[in-house]
């Protein structure tokens, strides 16, 4: 059990002090690696309370896909230099307002499902969620969001679909004069579509049409 | 004081199993290097050692005595993380590899998730060693292969879906087990092609080694490492690549089984079958970097969005119909 607390209180400290480190280290970019690092000390904390998949699939989506984008464009454009401007000019005051708001209704709402928690401690188990033992997480997930939710989550796939489908409107634009490179026309140029072999008479020449 | 010996065990085994995944590191590399050099009608390496068998430990002890450059301009924190992190992701993903139906040092039920999560991590390494040298190769190299890896993953990701939908379970024995009369190689064949040619993709294999074509980037994004730390980042590849090649191996080779499970063949024990498994993967990983031209890189790009992404996804449909009408999903 000592143990247990130990590793607890080691990943929840890390995670507290690299989430603060986000918000304030200079460089941009290090703030995406603590990001990282906050990623993977919470899905760490995941697998410690027996939440095995929630653990793993936090890992492969935010670490592995979300954050490498997120590095991606922090590298490409020079977000550096704005974010510094932020914070040293007196325009930062503006924004207070602002984060003191979004930080209040962030509280509140975990006061409520808290206080859920405590108010009804039945909450926690409906459903089938007593023989969690017997069962591994993945299928006693699976369960539940096929059978119980699964409106909700096929809404919440649908919602991703057109969030990427808009996503992917909004950025295309079709540009004139590219140079295209078919793939089938390629490979069905034949010998006789490129070279052509003429009688050349002497002294008139060929006339080439370009 | 006995909660130091279960430690201990433990370290025990880990060593067990670290140290042999090294060793054959540096042999999988000479084998690499023997193979394409016969592919080529050469002799490849064969001074040091019997057939050159130490040449890699001759290899390692050169980088071990150059000197390491840090570029002065470099983030240097991030610059010594990143070969670190590299070689680390590379090493405990062996955890979960079953080598017998007990012999595994941790048998967790979300192996195949962790495997994937942990390949996944793969592309930090080398964002961070892109980035951290502050010089224009190795950041184009690293952008590369960030989009490279990733691009990739989707594809594996569905494969694995594939395989799943077979076996009703995530834990990598179960997988393993699920295949004792069939191997998923045959009703999936396919997906072992994509699976194969992906594998090439996300360990950064020729014909897909943009991120380090010399040609147009010096060396990727190991261009400003030395010593070594660019032995670390070469190890920790070709770790990456073993563990491919084992990845494949239980998902569609039948893992630790033998192929028939009949007399002579039940006498060998089962991690001897996974070795030989991984090897005869390997073998075909070597194969293809002596033969096949290397890719332009929206080609890699239209092969990896275009083609197997949509392939494999419409596999999976397949799959899963053809599981539920005749009845074979495996429900528990």
């Amino acid at each position: 059990m000592i143990a247990h607390s130990i590793f607890f209180y080691t990943f929840s400290l890390i995670a507290i002090v690299s989430a603060i480190m986000v918000t304030a280290s200079k460089n941009t970019v290090h703030s995406v690696f603590f990001l990282i690092l906050d990623f993977i000390s919470i899905s760490c904390l995941f697998i410690m309370i027996g939440a095995e998949f929630l653990g793993m699939i936090m890992l492969i989506v935010y670490v592995g896909a979300v954050a490498v984008l997120f590095l991606f464009v922090v590298m490409m454009l020079n977000v550096a230099q704005q974010k510094n401007q932020w914070f040293s000019s007196k325009e930062s005051s503006k924004h207070i307002p602002f984060g003191l708001i979004i930080s209040t209704l962030i509280f509140v709402e975990i006061l409520i499902v808290i206080g859920g928690w405590k108010y009804k401690p039945e909450i926690f188990d409906i459903n089938n969620s007593a023989n969690l033992n017997s069962v591994s997480n993945t299928h006693s997930l699976g369960k539940i969001l096929y059978t119980d939710y699964i409106h909700v989550f096929q809404i919440s796939g649908m919602i991703l679909l057109v969030a990427m489908i808009g996503a992917i409107v909004l950025t295309f634009r079709q540009r004139a004069g590219v140079k295209k490179q078919s793939y089938i026309k390629q490979i069905s140029r034949e010998r006789v579509d490129g070279v052509e072999v003429l009688e050349v008479e002497s002294n008139k020449g060929v006339k080439i049409d370009d | 004081m006995e909660y130091f010996s279960i430690i201990f065990q433990e370290v025990y085994k880990i060593l067990f199993l670290l140290v042999p995944v090294l060793v054959s590191v540096a042999m999988i590399v000479w084998l690499d290097r023997r193979v394409w050099a016969f592919v080529q009608k050469r002799q490849g390496p064969n001074v040091v050692g019997p057939f050159g068998l130490l040449q890699s430990l001759a290899d390692a002890l050169k980088y071990i005595f150059k000197e390491m450059i840090i570029p002065s301009t470099s983030n240097k924190v991030i610059f010594i993380l990143a070969p670190i992190v590299t070689m680390t992701l590379a090493l405990i993903a062996w955890a979960v590899i079953p080598f017998g139906a007990t012999q595994v040092l941790a048998d967790i039920n979300v192996g195949i998730l962790y495997l994937f999560a942990v390949s996944s991590l793969g592309v930090y390494g080398i964002i961070m060693g892109g980035w951290a040298s502050n010089s224009k190769y190795p950041f184009l190299g690293a952008i590369r292969s960030a989009a490279q890896m990733v691009s990739y993953e989707v594809s594996i990701g569905v494969i694995i879906i594939n395989v799943l939908l077979c076996v009703g379970s995530l834990n990598l024995n179960d997988i393993v087990i699920a295949q004792k009369d069939l191997w998923f190689v045959i009703p999936l064949f396919p997906m072992f092609v994509i699976f194969f040619i992906s594998a090439l993709a996300e360990t950064n294999r020729p014909p897909f080694d943009l991120p380090e074509a010399e040609a147009e980037l010096v060396a990727g994004y190991q261009t400003e490492y030395s010593g070594m730390m660019y032995a670390m980042f070469w190890l920790g590849e070709y770790a990456n690549i073993l563990l491919m090649c084992a990845m494949g191996a239980i998902l569609f080779l039948g893992g630790w089984l033998s192929p028939l499970d009949i007399f002579p063949f039940t006498l060998i024990p089962s991690a001897v079958w996974l070795i030989l498994k991984i090897l005869l993967l390997f073998f075909l990983f070597a194969l293809v970097k002596a033969t096949v031209p290397r890719y332009r890189y929206d080609q890699l790009m239209r092969l990896g969005w275009k083609i197997f992404l949509p392939f494999s996804l419409i596999w999976v449909v397949l799959t899963a119909s053809y599981l539920f009408y005749f009845n074979l999903l495996p429900v528990n």
